[in-house]
């Protein structure tokens, strides 16, 4: 069906429709005019401050609302803006950036773009030695903020205010007349304090800038307040961040993504600077890097191949011994079996870890009775992991109970009963005709199963954040720890901190593993064809 | 989320061959006696977590060196203690979640049938790559993008407070990217199964094609709106990683990374505490879960299957 683009639009009378169209595209157009110029003023922002890389998916949704908006011919497609909004929000600009700070340096004090870093440096300000000074007043509000009345050599007079420097007269605005020194008596929601209880507030006062660059001034003791003076600035022809205070230069490196002095200072805080293949050179040719990496990446194939055969074997099982319209009550064992599965899965892996707590948790306590021995759940990286593997077990096999019970009532009982005509008995029925029949349909979900365990970070976290830890590893590592919760750490727990961009180059890693697997399931269900039959 | 959507799917061929085929295998006893084992072993394995913790939820004692089976005196000290302890606040973690799963829902639930009723209504160009991109976006899973995601709001609330770490709106909109896709796709099936006819004729009538959305297609679409609110609700409702890369503040957690601090904190003193919070906040889940089971399945396996 093609449609009409014309044909839908109201229709009353020609003219009616005419009005109707009218007002409802200058409301669209004001929309957009509202809607632009928002835009564009947070894209000016992001592109002055050097943040193009957030400004690119900005500009790529503004685009998208004003074209699908403006053309009648997309008029189908308009219907996607929220969803199209999101999805280059949320998925495609992060899939990209992870590609792209991969081979970069972002990392904690390397957050900043140069310019995030130039203006955040041009902020600092210091106390010049000599210069003008004035003399002060204190105010101080209910809520502890300090306003200064400043007086200056001239008799200029200022009023200082922990954002804002302003040239006012006594009597304007919240100051209050003078008295007859010249000074407010009064200011609004502020009490003005005496000579001695400023000396009970002066060290509050120590050390607090008043105003905003440039015009930011501090207390420097009971008769005076001085102007503070821009501690660093930028020279452009240079590249180089001027220090005022110690009369130092420091270069920008765009090495390191630092601004260094000659006698190899760095400033904090650094800026981001793109580093080519770095982070993956650590990856895979550095031994205290590789090392645990790849220990790492040995259990999350084994904890995901693991996951998958227990739950599966235990929810086969079940299902079996289920599919049977003799056994009595199904309806309410299926509701009770399903419970770890509709119980959110974090909570399940937080009951676990108190079950197992190896002094006081109820299955060592209970084994510790029974054998006299219990297992060291959180401390043997063997034992950690087959805790890890039980917890997954519970959570997971009423999945596997459902999809594979939904699997064998599809297989047809014809078959049964020819295999028994040909004297095959129950274990040879359920190897070679159950299994395999079964595997074929519930195959791909298996490898699904595989892929979502791979990256089963909240059932590995919460469990034992990684640990037992690993010895003498670079970036913190444990041995219960999968890629993803490697990487995790790596990310937003480093003991040196955070490495954004060793993250993402492992990320790198874990999203090739799954586009192969994923491309293998698709092989499997040969879902494209589906897909391309359905649409 | 897929996860679940695959067993809907099963579940329809399931129920497909169920009315087909009604014929009883011979059972021996001892078969009988087996399963029944089988049956018992895989409840008791299921139910036995939950039942310490409902028992340790009403242990006075608190600590998770005194747990018994039935505590000497059961009573509901921890469940006072939660709501009232002020370094955990429970009923604000309660409240967060709620407002932010049923957020994510509402705008999924309105983005998503936009979506879907352009994909089943129209014919346009690039209709089909874009479907099937839907599907490939959905390969990556999103957890593997929390550090450029965690960069995304960490810049844009420089400029826009409310869309900086530690706020929720960034975590809805998170939420909403990574379920938007499968369920479009399952929306825009049961989009496809209500009759062409009823808005060909409205069409022909004069009816514009919002007018046929909001007048007809949404009403007709109304139980299997409220299965896919649901779905998005439960699933915002039940993460726990990306709010906690995103959330930084105690007052500004979810339940789920609330629960989750007891643990990190002090588990064994905590344990009573979290028993009862983590009781009190599975408790909506499981019985949304469990009361609509067949609803959530049979809306689903009717959006499932092409009309």
């Amino acid at each position: 069906m093609t449609v009409d683009v014309q044909r839908h639009r109201g229709s009353k009378g020609p003219l009616d429709a005419l009005s109707n169209n009218l007002g409802r595209y200058v409301l669209v157009l004001l929309g957009l005019a509202v809607l632009d110029a928002l835009g564009i003023w947070l894209l000016y922002r992001l592109l002055r401050d050097g943040a193009w890389p957030v400004a690119l998916p900005i500009l790529a949704i503004l685009l998208l609302i004003n074209i699908l908006n403006l053309s009648p011919k997309l008029f189908p497609v308009r219907w996607h803006i929220p969803a199209g909004a999101i999805v280059i929000l949320i998925i495609i600009f992060p899939m990209v950036y992870t590609f792209y700070s991969a081979f970069t340096n972002y990392s904690d004090g390397h957050i900043l773009s140069k310019q995030q870093a130039i203006s955040r440096l041009e902020q600092d300000t210091y106390l010049p030695e000599g210069g003008t000074t004035y003399s002060w007043t204190a105010y101080r509000s209910p809520e502890g903020e300090f306003a200064l009345w400043l007086v200056g050599p001239e008799g200029e007079d200022y009023l200082a205010m922990r954002d804002s420097f302003e040239d006012v007269e006594p009597g304007e605005g919240i100051v209050g007349p003078a008295d007859e020194e010249g000074i407010p008596a009064e200011m609004e929601g502020y009490e003005r304090l005496s000579r001695v209880e400023v000396i009970k507030f002066l060290p509050d006062l120590d050390g607090v800038k008043f105003g905003q660059p440039p015009d930011q001034v501090q207390v420097v003791d009971l008769n005076s307040v001085a102007p503070l003076v821009q501690r660093y600035t930028y020279d452009e022809e240079q590249d180089a961040v001027i220090d005022q205070r110690e009369d130092m230069v420091y270069y920008a490196d765009e090495e390191v993504g630092f601004f260094i002095s000659e006698e190899g200072e760095q400033l904090q805080p650094g800026y981001m600077v793109w580093n080519g293949l770095y982070n993956f050179q650590r990856l895979f040719s550095s031994s205290a890097f590789r090392g645990p990496f790849l220990r790492i990446f040995a259990w999350t194939i084994a904890f995901a191949f693991l996951s998958v055969l227990t739950t599966f074997a235990l929810g086969l099982l079940v299902a079996i011994a289920f599919n049977d319209p003799l056994v009595p009550g199904r309806k309410i064992i299926r509701s009770l079996l399903l419970i770890p599965y509709t119980l959110p899965g974090i909570i399940g892996v937080l009951i676990w870890r108190g079950l197992l707590n190896p002094h006081l948790g109820v299955v060592p306590l209970t084994l510790e009775n029974w054998i006299g021995w219990a297992p060291p759940f959180y401390t043997h990286p063997m034992w950690a992991k087959i805790g890890i593997l039980i917890i997954n077990l519970w959570l997971g096999y009423p999945y596997m109970m459902l999809i594979s019970s939904g699997a064998l009532q599809a297989i047809p009982e014809d078959i049964y009963d020819a295999a028994a005509v040909d004297g095959a008995n129950s274990w040879q029925q359920f190897w070679n005709i159950t299994l395999p029949l079964l595997l074929v349909s519930v195959g791909p979900l298996l490898i699904a199963s595989f892929v979502f365990n791979f990256n089963n970070f909240a059932v590995i976290y919460p469990f034992l954040e990684g640990r037992p830890p690993m010895a003498g590893t670079p970036t913190p590592a444990g041995h219960t720890d999968i890629l993803i919760s490697y990487t995790y750490r790596i990310a937003f727990e480093g003991g040196r901190g955070s490495d954004y961009a060793y993250a993402a180059a492992i990320t790198i890693v874990i999203f090739v593993i799954v586009a192969v697997l994923t491309l293998i399931q698709y092989q499997f269900t040969r879902r494209w064809e589906e897909v391309s039959e359905s649409v | 989320m897929s996860k679940l959507s695959d067993v809907l799917t099963t579940e329809a061929a399931q129920q497909k061959t169920k009315k087909a085929k009604p014929s009883p295998r011979r059972r021996n006893r001892r078969g009988l006696i087996l399963r029944l084992l089988v049956a018992v072993l895989a409840i008791a394995f299921a139910l036995f977590p939950i039942i310490w913790i409902i028992s340790a939820s009403f242990n006075p004692t608190g600590s998770l060196a005194s747990q018994k089976l039935i505590p000497d005196n059961a009573s509901l000290e921890n469940y006072q203690t939660l709501l009232n302890d002020p370094i955990h606040p429970f009923l604000r973690w309660v409240v967060n979640s709620l407002k932010v799963s049923s957020i994510t829902a509402v705008l999924g639930v309105i983005s998503i049938m936009l979506s879907a009723y352009s994909f089943s209504r129209f014919r346009f160009k690039g209709r089909r790559q874009l479907m099937l991109a839907l599907l490939l976006i959905q390969v990556f899973p999103t957890l593997l993008m929390f550090v450029a995601i965690f960069y995304l709001f960490q810049q844009l609330g420089q400029y826009i407070p409310a869309m900086g770490l530690n706020q929720h709106a960034p975590l809805v909109l998170t939420y909403l990217g990574t379920q938007m896709g499968i369920q479009i796709w399952l929306m825009k099936g049961f989009f496809d199964s209500i009759p062409r006819d009823i808005d060909e004729s409205a069409l022909v009538d004069g009816a514009s094609h919002w007018q046929i959305f909001w007048r007809l297609i949404f009403p007709l679409a109304r139980p299997m709106i409220v299965i896919v609110a649901l779905l998005v609700f439960i699933a915002s409702y039940q993460e726990f990683v990306l709010a906690s890369v995103l959330l930084k503040d105690k007052s500004q957690y979810t339940l789920m990374v609330g629960l989750y601090l007891f643990v990190s904190e002090n588990f064994s003193n905590n344990w009573g505490v979290f028993a009862a919070g983590g009781l009190l906040g599975a408790l909506p889940i499981v019985v949304l879960y469990q009361t609509l089971q067949d609803q959530i399945i049979g809306g689903l396996t009717a959006g499932a299957v092409k009309g």
